[in-house]
């Protein structure tokens, strides 16, 4: 591509980098030169768990990544490339799963799960499997609606079976976003904290747990930060690696602007969609169905007290517990909106800065990953201890929980949209200088029409993330704030099978929202990428 | 083709961002917390630093608390800080510079390391008048009025009492029962590693058999099947008889676990379908006290004044299913009626739990999960 004027490049990246000085590397940098000394060092590097710690954490972060890609690929192709009844739906389903809160869906496996697969580290892995499916299908099916569609039709012209077209094809080119998508799902699971307490087998630990359990239980943030560190080392070789395999991998092709997708044409091909699609609701769906269940029972048989109590201020006459879900979901909803807008706008910045930038851009693309990677005690307390005197004394202040969801959402937001920008053809910005564009102006005629579809994508996920409440912010303290999930933590961490009930009615609330939010926004983005068919239009005369 | 896609382009972010501010103003006009969230030295207003459980608004808690409000002059605004070991360790990290001026709910398991680490004001308060029926070395836990006891509750094994009628068992009554092969895979526990109650239940035993015994007890009771969890709502909601449809009819929870189960019950009912088994208790008793470094000390003595007084007590017991520690207080009928209060509780000097607890909780591992 044209390099753009090195001044826009650097106004691209000011904010995003900026940011993540500011609220991430600042406190975190703090957190750890407060705690680590020599003792904390050698005690935690001497402790045989370390290391058992440290492997179990690694091994089964990649185990659920590869099973969840290999899962994730079929409903994503599906997504991308065909219409079907529910298509919207299933992408919406499959978010709300990303978002519930761990107790709540852990409760549910817990559930449906044969009492054979209780606690084992298969549960956890087939947990991670389905938390992550979302990511997968969404950053992987964005990149796939937007290859070209002709060169797998003329492969297949040329008698190509479906698979030979999906291996020759469609996997090279979507290789860097497998690997990108890969990397985050792995982040996940490397940090997974809630899976692990409810479904794991009581005494198996991630480092993020063993993190959270040594600063908060023992009071020992010294080896906690040790331990953090050691976390920031598995985490920078594999975020290096990825970013490194992501501009290898990367080529230059013919990407849409507007997905093209098609009904199912002929018997064949639409029991496939039949059965994937099925398969995929009938997973995804369970786990709602079974909490949605649950609100429903009691000991002692099927009530709808839970539902229509739940807004009442006296649970029982006379007998105020003091939660309020309406203000809750409005809570929610709101941090979501901002931590939203957040991400939408530093990812969108950091996006076009990196492919601008290529290699210092490379830098922005690594260190934008590393707080999903870090344990959120120790970014929580971090901000503790950093953000603590005037003028940067913002413990309380509002806008401090919404940031923290960005933090995580952010490279959600990049990987969704990076894919599809480096896929543009060069020779696109090429021919419009050719024509008397400047480089500024063949970038914003060429590059920025395709950021909207992918930033919609982007958008869904950093609301789902901020609605499922991830990251640091759960350790940062809060005032008349609730969210939901809190709100639904509070209830399950009482005694009283009407709270119990309520909770689960609580969490049927949640999946609801983030169902409805999902599906606006991923219409919102079919509408936003219309206007752009100019791009469909232009690229296809070059066939 | 040259300008409309560029126009197309900047209208829609502007219209997204628009839409998104509109909606979080939307969502945000009836909320002024941004405005009192400034944590200026205004006198009149204050920081009481809890635990998640403390309720933020509408309770009798609350109701009293803006009593004291009304008499004083002084708002309260209530910070949520985590469980009670997130709540401490934060408290710590900030000694000095806390996050707000009084803390509530430190209990004796963790008070220790809270007054070694200088996280409170010495200020002992004279509203208060001990519970008789707590250990008379209480008092002396925070010898220099560091801070001040306001309520109590007991950790205890839970039973579902249908389960035992319908199988014909009698509850145990003793923690050597526990280890009885009559009560095999009956029993479901919390990992003291990860869990308070956990850690109290491991504490009880350690009471019972002293610092050189309790592993042995331990050892009996992992071959006798006990089942350890990692949590509270684990244990609770998913493994005991009663409440999750488990398969275990007993399970380490609190003593005020039956009458919640009869305030909460749903359709209501007037017997509790849990029972405590009273040997088994350990007491947590909580701590109220000035944070070091708060900017409004008297407020924050009046405060915790006002958290000892029977006004503020006597909304306890149905709001945080604790006791009051102020003995003046006259329980809910719900209390007297299915609550234990055990004569004898189990503690352990909370000095020595502080010492102790990282060590006891690595043998507890390699003795029950290893």
């Amino acid at each position: 591509m044209n390099p753009l004027p090195r001044t826009l490049v650097t106004a691209l990246a000011a904010v995003p980098a900026l940011g993540l000085v500011v609220f991430y590397f600042w406190p975190l940098t703090t957190l750890l030169v407060e705690a680590i000394d020599g003792r904390s060092v050698s005690d935690a590097l001497t402790r045989h768990q370390t290391w058992d710690v440290v492997w179990f954490t690694t091994w089964q972060a990649l185990v659920s990544t590869a099973l969840t890609i290999a899962v994730g690929l079929a409903p994503a192709y599906l997504i991308a490339r065909y219409e079907f009844v529910g298509r919207r739906q299933l992408v919406a389903v499959l978010t709300a799963l990303f978002v519930l809160p761990t107790v709540v869906m852990g409760a549910a496996m817990l559930a449906l799960l044969p009492d054979s697969f209780d606690r084992t580290v298969w549960t956890v892995i087939a947990a991670h499997v389905l938390f992550n499916l979302a990511i997968v299908v969404r950053v992987i099916g964005t990149m796939w609606e937007h290859l070209p569609i002709d060169m797998e039709g003329a492969a297949a012209t040329l008698g190509a079976t479906r698979w030979q077209v999906f291996r020759e094809i469609s996997l090279p080119l979507l290789r860097p976003t497998i690997v990108g998508a890969a990397a985050i799902v792995f982040l996940f699971a490397f940090t997974s904290f809630g899976v692990i307490r409810i479904l794991a087998a009581p005494g198996t630990r991630t480092i993020e747990v063993e993190v959270w359990r040594r600063a908060t239980q023992l009071g020992d943030i010294g080896g906690a930060a040790v331990l953090s560190l050691l976390q920031l080392a598995v985490l920078g070789l594999v975020v290096l690696w990825t970013s490194t395999a992501q501009r290898r991998y990367g080529r230059p092709i013919d990407v849409r602007v507007h997905a093209r997708r098609r009904r199912a044409r002929g018997r064949r091909e639409r029991s496939v969609v039949a059965v994937i699609s099925g398969l995929t609701f009938a997973v995804a769906l369970t786990p709602l169905v079974a909490l949605t269940i649950r609100s429903f029972s009691t000991p002692s048989g099927w009530s709808t007290t839970a539902w229509r109590t739940l807004g009442r201020s006296e649970v029982r006459p006379g007998i105020r517990i003091g939660v309020d879900p309406v203000a809750a979901l409005g809570q929610s909803v709101q941090t979501a909106a901002w931590a939203t807008t957040f991400a939408v706008v530093v990812g969108g910045l950091a996006s076009l800065a990196i492919v601008a930038a290529r290699r210092s851009g490379r830098l922005l693309d690594i260190g934008l990953m590393l707080p999903v990677g870090t344990s959120a005690v120790t970014i929580g307390f971090g901000m503790l201890i950093t953000f603590d005197t005037p003028p940067t004394d913002w413990r309380a202040a509002w806008w401090l929980v919404p940031v923290g969801h960005a933090l995580i959402a952010v490279p959600f937001v990049v990987r969704t949209t990076n894919g599809v920008l480096q896929a543009i053809d060069p020779r696109l910005s090429d021919a419009a200088a050719t024509l008397g564009a400047s480089p500024t102006r063949a970038w914003r005629a060429v590059v920025v029409p395709y950021l909207w579809r992918p930033l919609m994508v982007g958008a869904g996920l950093a609301a789902a993330i901020s609605l499922g409440e991830f990251g640091a912010t759960s350790f940062l303290s809060r005032s008349g704030d609730e969210t939901l999930p809190i709100v639904i933590e509070k209830l399950l961490g009482r005694t009283g099978s009407l709270l119990q009930a309520q909770g689960y009615a609580l969490a049927t609330v949640l999946a609801i929202a983030t169902i409805t939010i999902a599906l606006m926004i991923e219409r919102a983005g079919d509408t936003a990428a219309i206007p752009g068919r100019r791009g469909t239009r232009r690229s296809d005369g070059r066939y | 083709m040259k300008p409309s896609p560029r126009r197309h382009t900047f209208t829609r972010a502007g219209l997204l961002l628009a839409a998104f501010s509109l909606a979080a103003a939307a969502c945000g006009s009836d909320d002024d917390s941004s405005e009192t969230a400034d944590p200026s030295a205004e006198s009149g207003s204050i920081t009481l630093v809890a635990y998640d459980s403390f309720p933020e608004g509408d309770t009798p808690v609350n109701d009293a608390l803006d009593e004291f409000t009304a008499e004083t002059g002084i708002e309260i605004d209530i910070l949520l800080a985590g469980d009670t070991g997130t709540m401490l360790a934060k408290a710590s990290l900030t000694a000095g510079n806390p996050e707000g001026d009084v803390m509530w709910g430190v209990d004796n398991t963790f008070l220790s390391r809270a007054v070694e680490d200088g996280v409170f004001e010495p200020y002992l308060s004279d509203a208060i008048d001990i519970d008789p029926t707590l250990d008379p070395d209480l008092v002396t836990l925070a010898p220099n009025g560091e801070a001040t006891p306001v309520d109590f509750g007991d950790v205890c094994v839970n039973y579902d009492v249908a389960w035992f009628d319908e199988n014909g068992l009698a509850v145990p009554e003793t923690l050597d029962d526990l280890a009885d092969p009559a009560y095999a895979d009956l029993l479901v526990v919390e990992n003291p590693a990860t869990s308070s109650p956990g850690m109290s239940f491991l504490l009880a035993t350690i009471d019972e058999y002293g610092e050189d015994g309790w592993q042995d007890f331990w050892s009996g009771l992992d071959a006798n099947g006990v089942a350890v969890v990692d949590g509270w709502s684990e244990a609770y909601y998913e493994q005991f008889t009663w409440a999750g449809g488990g398969t275990r009819p007993m399970v380490v929870s609190y003593g005020t676990s039956p009458p919640a189960e009869v305030i909460f019950a749903d359709p209501p009912r007037d017997d509790s379908p849990t029972g405590v088994i009273a040997s088994t208790c350990f007491r947590q008793i909580e701590f109220a006290g000035i944070l070091r470094g708060s900017d409004n000390l008297d407020a924050a003595q009046q405060l915790i004044d006002f958290l000892a007084s029977d006004t503020f007590q006597t909304t306890l017991p149905l709001t945080l299913f604790v006791y009051p520690a102020n003995d003046a207080v006259v329980l809910p009928q719900e209390f007297v009626d299915f609550a234990v209060i055990p004569e004898d509780p189990r503690t352990v000097d909370p000095e020595l739990i502080d010492e102790n607890r990282a060590a006891w909780i690595d043998e507890w591992t390699e003795i029950v999960l290893g």
